[in-house]
């Protein structure tokens, strides 16, 4: 058997994404799993493609380029994994509130984005059981959903189909070199020579980085998420607290909840979501779960009565500077990462794979990864 | 022993002190009181034991209770649903 | 906040009842929170005690046994020794940080009947946990039609309600619990049709000295054949239903014959008319309490997710026991002897003097009870065969209305591997019973056909993060608003 031109770790979003592009481009490709597919962070997440919650700058550029992928090459898989154009609204419940909403809609108006103010008299017309009691909105037409799970085992199941083998049940534990160059990986089933590696371990990317002798500082923030039972349409569009977007930004440490609530193809009601750095602690925090609910309450106060079904709990893998890594990495060559997309993994996952595809085939980059580069945080801490 | 009233989509039902409105429904030859979300498909008691939620029902105006548990009261009123 | 109690039960059926009289009496305060209204559980369910009635003790067996433990403890309560907190299910449990102590997050079973008084949290130094079980399901084309019950739901309604589910019944699966459920049935006057039993009567022979070593279900066993013979329900061994059908409601069923190896062998040629289908394949515990607080498992002899005890009923979690069906399905009178146990075992960790030969009698009993439970499960299987007569277009998940063919894409054609991963692609188990009706199924069909299920395949169908649904207002506690 030929050594594939590429070895991706990980398959969840990033590693899926990666795959599909690898094989649109004419390479094969190995993905190497140590749990099932969409075992990692990608099954514990929402399925938001959100370019609201970003201020100007690489991580919206690359939330737009990927936009334009999921409504426009892939939007034919659309119905395979519940994509839905259907649009978010940020609410703010203070006048400072809606001051800064105004003013990050306007920064993101000169990035591109498309951003329609709500005045709060017509906020009804958009979530008719959302609290009358705030002071502004906006509303972002071009923030999307997904069923993260179906999206990235239908992007694995066409790459599989394009030849590429996915295999599960195989951890990664370490590279096969040739001097600095990375030629493959050791596997707890044995080594699996490569072209390039992909490092898509996402939550788990620094331990593999590790592996190879660099590194890259992706770390766990745990978030939680509640259900609810199935209810009529309650909820038509994303709705956020205005809040949010300074909260994905915030490195603190203690736990911070801000409400993302969305309803889901099957009728439940998503409940989203706290941010805390406990490691990778898997105790159910009933502090976080009782935040997020009485911040929900606070926009949709008629949902009180309604029962939370159950609720889960994922590890964001995130960055210092809130930037994921994407690349090549000049520290050992012939590997590159797809990792550290923190909160927004899934929207970013296909821009991601496409991009560093595009690199590792060397053609130009359609968005700069510059920003991105896996060496960066070691360039800074030199500097 | 004195009937209870209730009613079910406003027609009568009744019931014995202590029964669950399961049972009544169930003495009372009604089989299913809500349609399912996806094929429409009618359901009532499964598990009659609060574990399956296949019984839910809408108990004076409180919609998704679950009929093999709430106790019938004199008064109540049933409602059929989509869940 | 209130006290904290020296031991939290949580289920009142018969492991819970007997755990929490039993370590009440040796002097520990006890609180016991059960689901229902009334003690008793599932084997003890019985009519509204509220209302004067002459027959409480129809259709029940050891009701002397039963009413002895609820004497005992209407006593201790009458004390203060034990609070019953009853009708209220716990939603969440955690072990209180550096408290040495739990916490039992209490919601009321019923959103209308809320106890005024009942706090939404207690807290115990120690814990044992009688959660039970219920019935144990495998899908059938046509098993979504109203009328087809759970065995176990036709029973409660019998025992708790006077209630018939229906006139003209078949009674289906497998386990000795169908032979109480159509005699219960007939008693209260309808006809039973047949009872299929998937195993054959010479399972039992497999098993020398099973069912003779438990003396009591010796006796259940000539009662039951006196009520058959009374009523003349025939029973039909090696057989099983393979379609339910029907427009709104069950019609009819059509029976299969399995082989010695449980595989279907041949249909019936005429279909049976009922209005009734009572159905069910042994129990499963309810595991959510056990597994919320990381202590082992292991699948039992009938391949159902169980928590691993010591000799004295203890899990490997600190101050946690556990008794009754969640140990291993059983049967009620190994469950009280559990619970019995346990209630010992917590008196002799609050360093109370144990009765040494009682807790080694009833070590003996648990030890008997077990060997007999297993040579019954050994008798009755899951057949073999129990997918050959599913369609793709068999609903599996109930509650999300999930297909046997959507599963088994998810499978087949996205790369699913195990129970948890089909869960996420393909919704079984991700509806208002959180798995417990499909679970099982659903982690058999995730696995490649042949291979035994591990506790890996059953746990991410019996774990659940909340104990039962709680309202956004509840849960949001003192926080809202
Ligand atoms: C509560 C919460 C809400 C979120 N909401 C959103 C949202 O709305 N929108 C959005 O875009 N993002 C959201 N995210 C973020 C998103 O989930 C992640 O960014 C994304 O899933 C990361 O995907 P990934 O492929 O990098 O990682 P993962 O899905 O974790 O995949 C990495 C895989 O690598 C495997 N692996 C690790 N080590 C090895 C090894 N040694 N050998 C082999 N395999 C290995 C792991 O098993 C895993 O399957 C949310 C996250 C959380 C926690
Ligand atoms: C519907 C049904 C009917 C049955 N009928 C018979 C019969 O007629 N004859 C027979 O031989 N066997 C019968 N069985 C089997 C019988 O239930 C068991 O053998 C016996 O009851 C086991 O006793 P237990 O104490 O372990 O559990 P159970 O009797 O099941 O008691 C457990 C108790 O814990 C409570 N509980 C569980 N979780 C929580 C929670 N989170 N919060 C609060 N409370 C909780 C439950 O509501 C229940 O009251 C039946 C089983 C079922 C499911
Ligand atoms: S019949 Fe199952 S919950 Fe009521």
């Amino acid at each position: 058997m030929t050594a594939p031109d590429l070895v991706v770790i990980g398959a969840g979003a990033l590693g899926a994404a990666t795959a599909y592009y690898a094989t649109r481009s004419g390479l094969s490709v190995e993905v190497l799993e140590r749990g099932a597919i969409v075992s990692g962070t990608t099954s514990a997440c929402e399925g938001n493609l959100l370019v609201s919650d970003k201020e100007a700058g690489p991580e919206l550029d690359l939330s737009l380029y990927s936009n334009q992928l999921w409504n426009g090459e892939l939007a034919e898989h659309g119905d395979l994994w519940e994509f839905e154009a259907k649009g978010g609204l940020v609410v703010a419940s203070s006048p400072a509130g809606a001051t800064g909403l105004t003013e990050l809609a306007t920064r993101q108006r000169a990035a591109g984005i498309v951003v329609e103010d709500v005045p709060v008299d017509r906020v009804p017309e958009y979530e008719p059981h959302l609290t009358r009691d705030i002071s502004g909105a906006a509303f972002y037409p071009q923030d999307c959903q997904v069923q993260p799970m179906l999206m990235a085992a239908h992007l694995l199941r066409m790459a599989r189909e394009a030849g590429a083998v996915v295999r599960t049940g195989v951890t990664v534990t370490g590279f096969l070199r040739d001097g600095d160059r990375v030629t493959g990986v050791r596997t707890d089933q044995g080594d699996v020579p490569a072209g390039h590696v992909v490092n898509a371990a996402g939550t788990w990317a620094g331990q593999i980085a590790e592996l190879a002798g660099v590194e890259v500082p992706v770390l766990p923030r745990r978030g939680f998420i509640l259900i609810t039972e199935p209810l009529p349409k309650t909820v038509f569009h994303k709705v956020y607290a205005g809040e949010y977007v300074a909260s994905t930004q915030s490195s603190d440490e203690s736990l911070q909840t801000s409400t993302v609530i969305e309803g889901s193809a099957s009728g439940t009601i998503l409940i989203g979501s706290s941010r805390e750095r406990v490691g990778f602690d898997r105790t159910v925090s009933l502090p976080a779960l009782r935040e997020i609910a009485g911040k929900a309450l606070r926009l949709y106060p008629s949902l009180a009565g309604v029962n939370v079904m159950r609720s889960y709990f994922g590890f964001r893998p995130y960055c210092p500077d809130h930037l994921p890594v994407i690349g090549l990495d000049p520290r050992a060559p012939g590997l590159a990462h797809a990792a550290g997309h923190e909160g927004a993994g899934i929207g970013l996952s296909v821009g991601s794979a496409k991009l560093l595809i595009q690199q590792i085939t060397g053609a130009e980059p359609e968005l700069d990864l510059a920003p991105f580069a896996p060496e960066r945080f070691a360039l800074r801490e030199a500097a | 022993m004195t009937e209870l009233d209730l009613t079910l989509d406003g027609r009568p039902i009744s019931a014995r002190p202590g029964q669950s409105v399961g049972a009544a429904l169930t003495d009372a030859g009604v089989v299913a009181w809500r349609t399912t979300r996806r094929n429409g498909r009618p359901r009532g008691l499964f598990c009659g034991i609060g574990v399956c939620f296949d019984c839910l029902v809408t108990v004076d105006g409180v919609p998704n209770q679950r009929a093999c548990l709430v106790t019938a009261r004199d008064g109540m009123k049933l409602e059929t649903g989509d869940e | 906040m209130s006290e904290t109690y020296d031991v939290a039960v949580v289920g009142a059926g018969p492991a819970g009842l007997a755990a929490a009289v039993t370590a009440a009496e040796q002097g520990l305060r006890v609180v016991l929170v059960d689901a229902g209204r009334q003690p008793g559980g599932q084997f003890w369910r019985h009519p509204d005690e509220s209302v004067p009635s002459t027959d409480e003790s129809r259709g029940q067996h050891q009701w002397r046994r039963f009413t002895g433990l609820r004497d005992r403890l209407r006593a201790l309560e009458s004390r203060g020794s034990v609070t019953r907190i009853a009708g209220h299910q716990v939603w969440f449990l955690e072990p209180v940080a550096g408290a040495g102590a739990y916490a039992l997050h209490l919601t009321p079973t019923v959103a209308s009947e809320k106890t005024p008084g009942v706090p939404a949290l207690v807290t115990a130094v120690r814990l044992v946990l009688c959660p039970g079980g219920y019935d144990r399901q495998l899908p059938i084309p046509g098993w979504d039609l109203p009328g087809v019950m759970a065995a176990g739901g036709v029973q409660a309604l019998l025992k708790g309600h006077r209630s018939l589910a229906g006139k003209r019944a078949v009674v289906a699966g497998t386990g000795p619990f169908l032979f109480p459920v159509a005699a219960g049935l007939a008693e209260a006057g309808a006809k039973v049709v047949a009872v299929c039993e998937a195993g054959s009567p010479a399972g039992w022979a497999r098993t020398p000295g099973g069912a003779v070593a438990v003396p009591s279900k010796a006796l259940e066993a000539f009662e039951y054949a006196a009520v058959f013979a009374r009523h003349r329900i025939p029973l039909r061994t090696r057989t099983v239903i393979t379609r339910i059908s029907g427009a709104d409601r069950v019609e009819s069923v059509r029976l299969g014959r399995l082989d010695s190896g449980g595989r279907l062998t041949g249909l019936a040629r005429a279909d049976l008319e009922v209005d009734l289908v009572a159905t069910g394949w042994g129990f499963t515990p309810s595991m959510e309490l056990v597994t919320a607080l990381g202590a082992a498992t292991r699948v039992d002899v009938d391949q159902s997710l169980v928590a691993v005890v010591d000799a004295w009923q203890r899990t490997d979690v600190d101050r946690v026991w556990v008794a009754g069906e969640a140990t291993g399905v059983g049967g009620a009178l190994l469950a009280v002897a559990e619970g019995e146990l346990a209630g010992f075992a917590v008196g002799r960790d609050a360093g109370r003097p144990v009765p040494d030969g009682g807790t080694r009698r009833l070590q003996r009993v648990i030890r008997r009870g077990r060997a007999f439970a297993r040579a019954m499960h050994r008798a009755h299987p899951i057949p073999a065969g129990w997918r050959d007569w599913l369609e793709p277009e068999t609903t599996l998940c109930r509650c999300e209305e999930v297909t046997v063919g959507e599963v088994c894409a998810a499978r087949d054609t996205l790369g699913a591997t195990d129970a948890r991963t089909v869960k996420l692609l393909a919704r079984p188990g991700m509806g208002w019973c959180q798995g417990r009706v499909c679970g099982f199924a659903a982690a058999a069909l995730a696995v490649p056909p042949g291979r035994d299920l591990t506790a890996a395949d059953l746990a991410p169908m019996s774990r659940r993060t909340l104990a039962a649904p709680i309202s956004l207002a509840d849960l949001a506690g003192d926080d809202h608003g």
